[in-house]
């Protein structure tokens, strides 16, 4: 499953990031829980129904100057079909 | 046991009434039910998932019974999320209507789970003694409104396992995010209603083919989540995920149990919420104790390579088929009493495949709320 460039990724109902001061960032939804680690945590924040995703993949690329940018474009749209198989994101 | 090996909880389960509107006839109540004057209060259940919180719980299902017929259930949201946990309604949708719902919404609820008997009206009726299959899709329609999560949850078995298809339609056309479809446990109410709900191989078989085909084809939309009932499988459930490790669940009076049924072991006492912090029984009462870690297990668990993987099953079927909670759980194929379970099925496709099967009375669960 493959999310389509110009399309909006954002959280689906139900699904929110946890509070900002707790040590670990967690996206909870209903019977899951993810753990969050940089550059997932990096990308969730993106999913906002603003950014699309090939405007995410350009951010992370920026944030994460020093890896591979088309390895970056691959996790990531990786990541995000994973996270719409788990329908936690909806696009718009 | 040392407490560094204590595991950290995952979710509470609030059980936070026996009251309910339906009698289904496989309710996980215990078959003796809290009346309403003994139910814990709101500041009491405040206090409680603050406790849950710091031991590092981060979501509550609000069950029952009908957790709806708690009127200050606005309260226990709004509680439960400024403890900083997700929240989760476990409902038969009725009694509801939009304003309550805009209520809950407002108070923090992120998921609802909505339960259905089967895919019609007399699928209510027959199973949960009551007509509410209308209500239940006009819920969906309002949780959907809300952008709060909806799963749509259909409890199965043999009365209604030839209609999943009917069932999946239905799950399209309300279009919720997830949807289980939760074989019958059999425990408590079920238990007694066993012969007349277990499905039969030859069901099961075709109920499987149908749910994977569903998972394939609605991938990405909706998600598809069963399980298959442990009479059937090979080995036994993790039944909550192992005996003290992620989940505690809390009775309508307080009690803290390990799970729904635990109540019916033997000589186990369940320490309560009013007398004793809850980290203090989820660390060192003598229930979470006693079937924690893997010092209890018997052979044939002992020395089984999927010992961590399943725990040694459930202690409450091990009581309820082999009458010793500390065997290994009959269902497993290794058990040396899987032959108790062998002869139940026997039984069961038996008896289906003679057809014309005399008409059994259900037992239906009554409600406590009502003398």
């Amino acid at each position: 499953m493959k999310p389509l460039p110009e399309s909006r990724p954002r959280l689906a109902p139900g699904c929110r990031l946890n509070e900002r001061s707790s040590p670990t960032r967690m996206l909870l939804m209903p019977e899951r829980v993810l753990r969050l680690n940089g550059p997932s945590l990096e990308i969730i924040e993106r999913c906002d129904g603003q950014h699309t995703v090939q405007q995410i993949i350009a951010d992370l690329q920026a944030v994460y100057s020093k890896a591979d940018p088309p390895r970056v474009e691959h996790d990531i749209l990786e990541y995000l079909g994973q996270l719409q198989e788990q329908r936690a994101l909806d696009f718009e | 046991m040392t407490i560094a090996s204590i595991p950290t909880p995952l979710a509470l389960v609030a059980e936070l009434t026996h009251r309910c509107p339906l009698h289904c006839v496989y309710c996980s109540n215990p078959l003796e039910l809290a009346r309403r004057e003994k139910e814990l209060s709101t500041e009491v259940w405040a206090r409680v998932f603050q406790e849950a919180a710091s031991l590092g719980a981060l979501q509550v299902d609000f069950t029952g019974g009908e957790p709806l017929a708690r009127p200050d259930l606005r309260d226990l949201i709004r509680s439960a999320r400024t403890a900083g946990l997700y929240a989760s309604l476990i409902t038969s949708g009725l009694p509801l209507d939009e304003n309550r719902l805009q209520e809950l919404a407002d108070a923090g609820l992120d998921h609802v789970q909505l339960s259905f008997q089967g895919p019609r009206e007399e699928s209510s009726i027959e199973f949960a003694g009551v007509q509410a299959h209308a209500q239940k899709k006009r819920v969906a329609d309002w949780v959907k409104q809300r952008r709060i999560a909806l799963t749509l949850n259909f409890v199965i078995h043999r009365g209604n396992l030839d209609q999943l298809d009917e069932m999946l339609s239905l799950t399209e056309a309300l279009g919720p995010a997830r949807v289980e479809f939760a074989h019958v446990q059999y425990y408590g109410w079920a238990f007694a209603n066993l012969q007349r709900l277990l499905p039969t191989r030859e069901q099961l078989g075709r109920s499987l083919e149908i749910l994977k085909n569903a998972q394939q084809r609605l991938r990405g939309r909706i998600r598809v989540e069963y399980v298959v009932p442990d009479y059937y499988a090979k080995y036994p459930k993790a039944c909550m995920g192992g005996w003290g490790r992620k989940v505690l669940l809390i009775s309508p009076t307080g009690d803290v149990l390990p799970c729904h049924a635990a109540g019916i072991l033997p000589g186990m006492t369940f320490e309560n919420v009013q007398a004793r912090p809850l980290r203090k029984i989820w660390e060192e009462s003598d229930a979470f104790q006693r079937f924690r870690g893997e010092d209890w297990m018997p052979e044939p668990c002992r020395t089984c390579d999927r010992r961590a993987q399943d725990f040694g099953g459930c202690r409450c079927q091990a009581f309820l088929l082999a009458k010793d909670m500390t065997v290994t759980d009959p269902v497993c194929s290794l058990s040396p009493q899987r032959n108790l379970v062998d002869a139940i099925l026997e039984e069961v496709n038996d008896a289906a495949s003679k057809s014309v099967a005399p008409r059994v009375d259900w037992v239906y669960r009554p409600n406590p709320g009502k003398s």
